[in-house]
């Protein structure tokens, strides 16, 4: 195992614990839109998929890659803007009486 | 390797890409806040593509491909079309089998990564081929899970637990047989028999993800979504450890670690672990159900009008709405804000009692409530609000079951006996609004519905509120 993959790790471990501290305030009226949120972030899974792409010299690997890359890109952006839409609706004061 | 200030731009780019996520979350942590931190992630995530895009890591054999560049922006623009048109479309009602769909996507996509890696590459190290192995058997398991989820959330096929003969022995079999397999490969490492061990394992894995999630009960769905979720951050940053990028690794971290701690608060409103939950099929043998259905027509109840209701709700002081899933179901949020509403010009006192897993997401009750602007600050925890159920003179209980039964406090049989609920029997005065007597999604019969102080109204809970509203306006 060479060093790059060894220190990978250790950013891996420090996040795992960073991000169990940044959800441990969360209320629990913001857990719907904190999932939906994490969901479109667990997304960034798409340039590994642009990467399996880009590098792709077989027609099966473009095929597997261009799947790969259309479901990642699906998870980023639907993710984001169902986030989005959920949390323009959180008012404190009772708003204007439209959607 | 040649133009190495383009590979320092690209991972300055994925530094600040990680710093925005970091950011975002913590934003999403305050009512206030959440909407801009949601915002900074998607920017954070713009930045990491776009970088890609330039990175030399999608040179094939020392040159770009311009091809396979231009499949990979034909590629984006059709899945982040799609899905953001249906995210736009999608009602907030059904944003549970959402949020499962999309996460299946990024579970299916960490599998086909992790797969891909590992057919066009010889020679990888021990310990790629590791990260290869988990990040396959995770993301399967993630997309054909959250299938499932997504299926039973839709009712396209039951919320109940669906069971077949020896069914953990064959989930234990899969299991093994994936863990063998997985061992094997990091084994052999590389070559024909490795590759094809992989899409075996592959398959494996697939049919192992359905054949947990099939047999959970709709009512565990929160913890399930919540499960899943992590389990796609978690293959996120197994394939970014493969692929040496640290914006995966951190980003899937993130994920992984919030998903999980968010699955433990859940396990924990519910008084269950959760491994219990993953395998216990809970509530649900048909058994179970039999015997809730055959004791349930012997037991008297109380049925009374929407009428009736509104007359006590507008001569009342203190009044709590309770509000499940059948709110979701019958788009009652509205009409409850309505109800609210006129009960308050009234001068009557409306709060609303949130319990931790009520609806079928973690949190699903605030969303639904939030569409229909109902403020925030109206919305109580059910640690928050239990105390002041003795003092309210009326509940309204909208489509909310299993978090209202008292045998979870009374009943040492009952499958939930030890679940914290809202105390909604203390109050002076209850009314359940049902479709009908059936029991709930777990199929436990609810004690609260013969109690002496509860009136049951039967019907679609948008109509009933409606015609409550009517009837408040002629007091």
């Amino acid at each position: 195992m060479d060093r790059e993959v060894l220190l990978a790790i250790y950013v891996l471990l420090l996040a795992v614990f960073l991000g169990a501290e940044l959800i441990g305030k969360v209320p629990p009226t913001l857990h719907t839109p904190l999932m939906s949120g994490t969901n479109a972030i667990h997304g960034i899974v798409l340039l590994g998929a642009m990467i399996i792409l880009g590098q792709a010299d077989t027609w099966w690997l473009k095929a597997m890659g261009f799947l790969a890359v259309v479901l990642g890109a699906a998870n980023v952006f639907g993710g984001f803007v169902v986030t989005d839409r959920m949390l323009e609706m959180f008012k404190k004061r009772p708003g204007a009486g439209q959607k | 390797m040649i133009d190495n200030w383009r590979d320092a731009l690209v991972d300055g780019a994925y530094i600040v890409t990680a710093i925005f996520f970091i950011l975002g979350l913590r934003y999403l942590g305050n009512p206030a806040t959440a909407r801009k931190g949601n915002q900074l992630a998607a920017l954070g995530m713009g930045i990491a593509i776009v970088a890609t895009l330039f990175s030399s890591e999608l040179e094939e054999g020392g040159s770009i491909n311009w091809t396979n560049i231009g499949l990979i922006i034909v590629a984006i623009a059709i899945g982040g079309l799609i899905s953001s048109v249906m995210a736009r479309k999608v009602q907030m009602t059904a944003m549970p089998q959402m949020v499962a769909i999309f996460n299946g996507m990024g579970g299916a996509t960490a599998a086909l990564v992790s797969v891909a890696e590992f057919m066009h590459k010889d020679g990888i190290g021990r310990g790629e081929v590791t990260s290869i192995v988990l990040g396959a058997i995770i993301g399967s398991i993630s997309l054909t899970g959250s299938i499932i989820a997504f299926l039973k959330l839709q009712e396209m096929i039951s919320g109940r637990p669906i069971t077949f003969p020896s069914q953990k022995m064959v989930n234990a079999g899969l299991g093994i047989a994936i863990a063998v397999m997985g061992v094997l490969i990091v084994w052999i490492q590389d070559g024909s028999t490795a590759k094809l061990l992989m899409w075996i394992m592959f398959a494996a894995a697939l049919a192992l993800g359905a054949s947990i999630v099939l047999p959970i009960g709709g009512a565990d769905m929160p913890v399930v979504i919540a499960i899943l979720n992590s389990l796609t951050g978690i293959a996120a940053a197994l394939t970014g450890l493969v692929l040496s990028n640290m914006a995966m690794v951190i980003a899937g971290a993130l994920v992984g670690a919030s998903g999980g701690y968010l699955t433990l608060l859940m396990a924990k409103a519910m008084n269950r672990s959760v491994p219990s939950i993953i395998f216990g099929a809970f509530g649900g043998g048909p058994e179970g159900v039999a015997g809730a259905a055959g004791s349930q027509e012997q037991r008297p109840y109380k049925e009374t009008s929407p009428d009736d209701v509104a007359i006590s709700l507008a001569y009342a002081q203190n009044v709590i709405v309770v509000p499940g899933y059948g709110l979701a179901v019958a788009q009652a949020q509205h009409a409850v804000r309505e109800l609210a509403d006129i009960l308050e010009d009234r001068g009557v006192n409306v709060k609303y009692a949130i319990h931790p897993v009520a609806g079928r997401m973690p949190g699903h009750m605030n969303v639904l409530l939030a569409e229909a602007n109902v403020p925030y600050d109206q919305l109580y925890d059910m640690d928050d609000i239990n105390d002041e159920f003795s003092n309210t003179d009326v509940v309204l209980v909208i489509g909310a079951n299993d978090v209202t039964n008292p045998a979870a406090k009374n009943d040492p049989s009952s499958p939930i006996y030890g679940m914290p609920i809202l105390n909604v029997e203390d109050a002076k005065q209850i009314y359940v609004l049902k479709r009908s007597m059936k029991s709930g999604f777990a199929g436990i019969d609810n004690d609260l519905f013969y109690d002496p102080k509860t009136s049951m109204v039967f019907g679609d809970a948008k109509g009933v509120v409606a015609a409550m509203v009517s009837a408040v306006k002629q007091v």
